[in-house]
């Protein structure tokens, strides 16, 4: 029976495989269609081992508190679990890896298998307070290394009023103070030179190249980048807590604010693992409106990273054209959303509203006067000479090493692989629509640049077959999980009046699953991993961002080139801080 | 020219000159947001003319700090040096025939010599911030400059074999059949691009370099040192453009119907907008790139131009 399961789900292939070779493995399903597979401690490194040269990509490595957890759904007892969210690229074909831990017990490290698991974990020891055995540098990543307790733990306050007034003394001060004093030892630099006097400099958190408060701790011999260290949570707002005291439906504003230049884009992964778990069908107009305004958003993020990275090579101007070309843009939104930047617009089973009148008019406006400009930054930016001197074969990396890190969007695609979420595994309507994925071949910051300005192109593309092709109907499911709910006949029955004033005041309850749903998002995937305990708000939230994945590469791909050669990488990267943080 | 008017002219040149450089601020960004699809200041005064002066009054107003980790004498004296070298460089231009401070036998010499001073200014305020960014300019304006100073000075030599006078009077009247751009075409492209370099202007901002050095040398300055940075920077851009109206575009001469010293305002005004334009349209070369443009490509150019210069005037001797 379990296999009959198992076959149809994503992982199903090596469920069976793993059941048998792995004494005391199980296997669980979920709303998403994704084969969770649990395992116990002592076997997770030679599982891992196994499952990686099919499951080349570790997606996501986090960690649940099941402590409070009242619908387990025949899962091994457990205090934590530990899971890994594995995926092959090319077949289409995802698996989870779980491990049971009780309180008290430690998980060997996965970062000997995956580098990039070495960040995951680091984060689920801060947030959870997980050991991980035989990790090289297990400190806190996100709150300061002082922090008392692991915030996501359920026994952690969420808000600064549950907490006791605040109160430093002098002397906790002083030790928070040389908490933070720099040790390059301890950052992992090796300070191992014969005839060199290296400099440590320390590029941000506050510094006009970083994006944002991301820090840079740089060891340099003259002006070349011997090592560098990303440090980073300065912008962590603790949004997943978050998600677990927030109705399903009010934590959509939430969302938008983690990626802050992807507007809805943020929603719609949120929006499209809950409805998945309550199983509603979104009419095919708001499939439509959610892509076109999608696209915008990715066109406008786009816009930003063209601009700034041209700003960062050092050319003024082109940052300020793009910067009034994302403002016709977002004129358009305002228009139809009401909002900006974050317009929280997305609704659980559709959209917020309809389409207001005249939106074709603007859209085309914006459609036909947009590719001109393309070409001429083509013509002023990336075609110029200085500027491909400055960002050709500078940070380059591999397809292999892309998969390695965990780097996926236009900054995998720059390597050469065509592997973009939108056809690699259609969501939410894409398969409805023509559009190419462009690809680099060096896989340099040049073809991170080139990359995107093409995607914009092909956005345009996008946005003119929804402008076309727009299907009439309802912009939000008939169902009664949708929220906020229709309210035309709340006034003729009390039924729908009752569905109606339960779902406004409390939200809609979803019942117990698991749901991970993942977008193509502006910068690389991005997915929410939901899990309903059948309540109101969800009972854990888990958002994978591609910014985090990407920052972990900054070391790799800066070591031996220049100050201003980083500059460009990390122009290049692409990143918003609050999507590193969250 | 009697000694007596030469000092008359130093207050009105003095002035003329530092309130043309404090001009320059709104005019630069007036170009650039006009270029740029934007407006740029506009709110003090008849189109933001007036935001020098409220810039003035916030610079003037502003706590005059000077890090404790600093060293203090040399902190503060920087930033003299920057803009006294720049006024330096002034006294030897010809705003009209006759019109000059002084009219040394050495001009040009004199003011290679006074832009080189500015170089220390930079330098040491580099090295006295005692700060890891402004240190990291320091040593790449050093750098730069050894660099650019080299074939600056070798750029114009043709002008002067042409001339046979580094009077800069005698520059200007002898070119009153041509002007010296088109014998000397290579010494002004390769003049023009040295003089970005001399006033760090942002193809060749490496020691400021804002993206990568947050602002490089002059990271900790502000308040009026920090003004008078600026100042020098903007003095740098207008001598580097009437030195190339001077030299390569015959400073004051012109047709009749204007004076000879609209003539001289309007070609430099003509490269100071060039300068900004430039600023507006060049994205930023790497530190190392910079040098191997200089070492590599800038420097046998000009060697070939004096060369060929030479031989050309030696055969025509003949």
């Amino acid at each position: 029976m379990i296999e009959a399961v198992a076959r149809s789900e994503r992982g199903g292939s090596i469920v069976e495989e793993l059941l048998r070779e792995y004494d005391g493995a199980c296997h669980q399903s979920g709303a998403d269609g994704i084969a969770n597979v649990w395992v116990r401690p002592e076997q997770l490194q030679a599982v891992l081992r196994k499952l990686k040269p099919k499951f080349p990509m570790l997606l996501d490595l986090s960690a649940i508190d099941e402590r409070t957890r009242t619908h387990r759904n025949g899962q091994p007892e457990s205090d934590f679990t530990v899971f890994y969210h594995l995926s092959a690229l090319e077949r289409d074909d995802d698996v989870r890896i779980k491990v049971a831990l009780s309180e008290s017990q430690g998980i060997p490290s996965a970062s000997g298998v995956w580098p990039n698991a070495n960040w995951y974990e680091r984060e689920a020891y801060d947030m959870f307070g997980v050991q991980f055995e035989g990790h090289p540098n297990l400190y806190r990543i996100m709150t300061p290394p002082m922090w008392e307790g692991h915030p996501l733990r359920k026994e952690h306050p969420a808000r600064a009023t549950e907490f006791e007034p605040y109160r430093m003394s002098q002397e906790f001060l002083d030790a928070q103070q040389e908490a933070l004093r720099f040790v390059p030892q301890q950052w992992g630099m090796s300070m191992d030179a014969r005839h060199t006097d290296f400099m440590f400099l320390n590029l941000g958190p506050n510094h006009p190249s970083v994006h944002g408060v991301f820090r840079i701790a740089l060891q340099l011999d003259g002006e070349v980048v011997v090592d560098a260290v990303p440090d980073i949570g300065y912008h962590h707002r603790g949004a997943e807590k978050m998600g677990e005291r927030q109705s399903w439906h009010s934590f959509i504003p939430y969302t938008d604010r983690i990626d802050y230049l992807g507007g809805v884009m943020n929603n719609l992964p949120y929006v499209m693992a809950v409805e998945r778990m309550t199983g509603i069908d979104v009419p095919p107009r708001a499939q439509v409106i959610r892509i076109m305004l999608a696209e915008m958003f990715r066109i406008s993020s786009h816009l930003v990273f063209f601009g700034t990275f041209a700003q960062d090579v050092g050319q003024m101007s082109p940052v300020f054209y793009m910067f009034a070309d994302r403002e016709r843009l977002l004129s358009i939104v305002e228009a139809i959303t009401g909002g900006r930047m974050h317009p929280a617009w997305f609704r659980v089973g559709g959209v917020g509203q309809d389409l207001p009148e005249g939106w074709e008019t603007m859209v085309r406006d914006f459609l036909d006067y947009m590719p001109a400009r393309l070409d001429h930054y083509d013509k002023m930016t990336t075609n110029n000479g200085i500027l491909k001197r400055r960002s050709i074969g500078v940070g380059d990396y591999t397809t292999q090493e892309a998969i390695d890190w965990g780097i996926t969007g236009p900054s995998l695609r720059a390597t050469g692989l065509d592997w973009d979420l939108r056809k690699a595994r259609p969501y939410g309507g894409y398969d409805q629509f023509d559009f190419d994925i462009p690809i680099g071949n060096r896989g340099d910051s040049y073809d991170r640049c080139v990359v995107r300005v093409e995607e914009i192109r092909q956005s345009l593309k996008i946005i003119r077959q929804c402008l076309d092709n727009m299907p009439p109907g309802p912009y939000k499911a008939d169902h009664p999980q949708a929220t906020p709910p229709a309210k035309e006949r709340t006034m003729q029955d009390i039924e729908t009046l009752i569905q109606h004033f339960l779902n406004v005041s409390w939200g809609p309850v979803v019942p117990p699953s698991e749901c991970c749903a993942m977008v193509e998002a502006t910068k690389g995937v991005n997915s929410y991993y939901l899990i309903s305990d059948g309540g109101t708000m969800s009972y854990r939230t888990r958002i994978r961002t591609p910014s985090f994945a990407h920052l972990q590469m900054i070391p790799l791909i800066s070591r031996g080139f220049m100050i201003a050669d980083l500059i460009t990488i990390v122009a290049s990267i692409d990143f918003v801080m609050a999507d590193v943080d969250r | 020219m009697n000694i007596d008017v030469a000092y008359l002219l130093i207050l009105p040149v003095l002035l003329g000159v530092m309130i043309s450089a404090a001009f320059l601020v709104w005019i630069e960004r007036r170009l650039l947001g006009f270029w740029q699809d934007r407006l740029g200041p506009n709110r003090v005064g008849p189109f933001g003319s007036l935001q020098i002066v409220a810039d003035m009054i916030k610079l003037f107003t502003k706590d005059d700090w000077v890090p404790p980790f600093a060293d203090r004498v040399i902190f503060v004296l920087a930033p003299l040096a920057i803009a006294a070298g720049m006024l330096m460089g002034f006294a030897v231009v010809p705003f009209g025939p006759g019109l000059h401070i002084i009219d040394l036998n050495v001009g040009l010499l004199f003011f290679l010599a006074m832009t080189s001073l500015a170089v220390y200014g930079v330098l040491l305020s580099g090295l006295a911030s005692n700060n890891k960014y402004a240190l990291l300019g320091g040593l790449r304006s050093a750098a730069q400059m050894v660099t650019y100073e080299v074939f600056m000075g070798l750029s114009l030599m043709g002008v002067v074999i042409l001339t046979g006078s580094f009077s800069l009077s005698d520059v200007v009247r002898a070119q009153a059949d041509m002007w010296f751009f088109v014998p000397q075409f290579a010494g002004f492209v390769v003049f023009v691009i040295a003089g970005l370099a001399e006033a760090h202007r942002l193809p060749f901002d490496l020691p400021e370099a804002e993206h990568e050095l947050t602002a490089g040398f002059h990271t900790e300055y502000s308040g009026m040192k920090f003004g008078l940075i600026m100042v020098g920077e903007y003095l740098s851009v207008i001598l580097a453009s009437a030195m190339i109206t001077t030299l390569f575009f015959g400073g004051w001469l012109g047709p009749d119907f204007l004076p000879p010293f609209v003539w001289f305002s309007l070609k430099t005004a003509f490269f100071i907008a060039f300068f900004i334009l430039m600023r507006a349209a060049i994205p930023r070369p790497r530190y190392d790139q910079l040098m191997s443009l200089g070492w590599k490509i800038l420097l046998p150019v000009t060697l070939i131009n004096l060369l060929v210069t030479g031989a050309v005037v030696l055969g025509r001797g003949a």
